[in-house]
């Protein structure tokens, strides 16, 4: 009995496969950077504006921040036609829960609504990254940063689009001290002193966390930081460009700002 | 496998193999491009943008693409960086040494023929996309060559990416015999339509005009944009933020000695 053994490894030549899925996709990537900052008692929300497709540039001037209320945002990068559907869809159910409960709804509860409006297309997920970023109850900053398919998470500070790569380890390195451990905490990296004794015994141990996150840093450094990271992206990332919309969002209510890149 | 010449294909089949088990290769720089040239009354002008990506990253804010063939013929490159660094630079030795042998200058239609042997040999492998100008004495020439080595013989040529945005600038500005000075802002506009339209190209426009007097190779002929916004908080480190681990002096006065001599004249 010969038992059939493979003598060589079979390699097949090239473009020689067996083709198994259409070459159509109905995703595309439109490129752009959003990145929010959460202060102790501010937002900054900040987008690129141009969309593009391959090498083509569809538009310089395309907002990809909804604006649900005074106190919540979302911004999203990826495919524009998703990005757009998806915003219609959170701006309906805003409105819903206008009318149902007679306000406005909050950042955390805008937060699980973008999650299960998200999760809800599990497998056939709308193409797009999504920050959601405001005050919380407590009027402080507030960042939730998502995967495509709504696990989401409460930061002091987020990014998401084609320049992600670019910024995330600048606010990292910025924000956030690399490790309690490795190096000491900088001052102003934490809202609260660090041995504050009192209410947040009972808070969460996730909370304390977060509120180390929380950056102190003043608004206007803070603005800076964002502004410079996204001159930056705008020189290295192709995707990123044109001009850059900026959010303040503070108890007194939204200020934009708008930022020149470059155009090439 | 020392002296044959050409490229070493020995680890094809191992590679092959390798990407049959999911291994993944090494990405190359491409200069996603915008170059174009165009004749004029009394020579040639050629142009590039200065952007070399790799992926969606720019790899190179102010590369030159405009590669020197020999004293009267220039070439611009788009396509594989090393491949159209590589393949210019082959051709210009040839053409050296082949000065050096008849002792007479190089005619544009040897580099383009060399250019399209050596490149369709590869059959398109050498993924080099060129805008091939120069003047010799039958006058100005210019040629697109392609990777898989056809060539064009055309009054203006445009390649790369951003070729299309660059064509259609010279489609609604190209006349005959212009004079050098419209023929250069046509070939820069041609650039700057690439450069803004176009996100394989960016950065600065480089010039080089040829004419039978000589070469004029303007590098960063324009300088499109600067930084939009400095930081107002900077991040400055204090001195001593690094601490020194070692110190060494070293006495170079016990290593080199100084020996008295004559000053250096100076015109006054």
């Amino acid at each position: 009995m010969a038992a059939a053994l493979p003598v060589r490894a079979q390699v097949p030549a090239a473009g020689a496969e067996v083709r198994q899925h259409a070459t159509w996709s109905p995703y595309d990537d439109n490129g752009g950077t959003v990145v929010a900052v959460a202060g102790d008692d501010y937002c900054v929300v900040a987008a690129s504006t141009r969309m593009s497709t391959g090498y083509s540039i569809l538009t310089r001037d395309k907002t990809k921040i909804l604006r649900l209320n005074p106190k919540c945002v979302v911004a999203s990068a990826g495919m524009q036609a998703d990005m757009e559907t998806l915003h219609k869809m959170l701006h309906m159910h805003h409105v819903k829960y206008h009318f149902n409960h007679r306000k406005p709804m909050s950042c955390p509860a805008t937060a699980q609504l973008l999650s299960n409006t998200l999760y809800y297309k599990r497998f056939f997920p709308y193409y797009t990254f999504n920050l959601c970023a405001g005050l919380d109850e407590e009027g402080r900053g507030a960042v939730y940063t998502y995967d495509a398919i709504g696990s989401y998470e409460r930061v002091g500070y987020g990014c998401q689009g084609s320049g992600k790569e670019l910024i995330q380890p600048v606010l990292d390195n910025q924000l956030k001290a690399a490790s309690p451990l490795v190096l000491p905490q900088q001052q102003w990296l934490s809202s609260l002193p660090l041995g504050r004794p009192c209410s947040h015994q009972q808070t969460s141990p996730a909370l304390t966390n977060l509120q180390q996150w929380l950056s102190s840093l003043p608004l206007e450094q803070a603005v800076d930081l964002v502004k410079g990271a996204f001159v930056s992206a705008g020189e290295r990332d192709i995707y990123t460009g044109d001009d850059v919309e900026i959010l303040v969002i503070t108890k007194e209510g939204v200020r934009t700002d708008r930022l020149e890149l470059k155009r090439d | 496998m020392a002296g044959q010449g050409g490229f070493a294909f020995d680890l094809c089949k191992r590679n092959e193999f390798l990407e049959a088990k999911g291994a993944k290769h090494p990405g190359f720089t491409k200069t996603g491009t915008t170059i174009a040239g165009i004749i004029y009354k009394d020579g040639v002008v050629l142009g590039a943008d200065t952007r070399s990506t790799a992926g969606t990253t720019v790899a190179d804010k102010n590369c030159e693409k405009i590669h020197y063939i020999a004293p009267n013929i220039y070439c611009c490159g788009a396509g594989t960086a090393a491949d159209t660094e590589n393949v210019t630079g082959m051709v210009a030795s040839q053409l050296e040494l082949h000065r050096y042998a008849t002792g007479t200058q190089s005619r544009v239609v040897t580099a383009m023929t060399l250019l399209k042997s050596h490149l369709f040999r590869y059959q398109g492998h050498v993924s080099a996309a060129l805008v091939l100008g120069g003047v010799d004495f039958r006058g100005p020439h210019l040629f697109t060559v392609y990777p898989h080595g056809s060539t064009d013989s055309l009054p203006y040529c445009t390649m790369g990416s951003g070729s299309l945005n660059a064509m259609a600038v010279f489609e609604a500005g190209y006349k005959d015999d212009l004079t050098k000075e419209e023929a250069m802002e046509l070939v820069a506009r041609a650039i700057r339509s690439g450069v803004f339209n176009d996100l394989g190209s960016g950065s600065n426009v480089d010039l080089c005009v040829i004419t039978k007097e000589g070469v004029e190779y303007k590098r960063n002929y324009e300088l499109l944009q600067g930084k939009t916004y400095q930081r107002q908080f900077p991040q400055r480190f204090a001195a001593g933020s690094v601490p020194v681990v070692r110190e060494r002096v070293y006495d170079i006065r016990r290593a080199v000695t100084v020996t008295e001599g004559e000053p250096m004249e100076m015109e006054s």
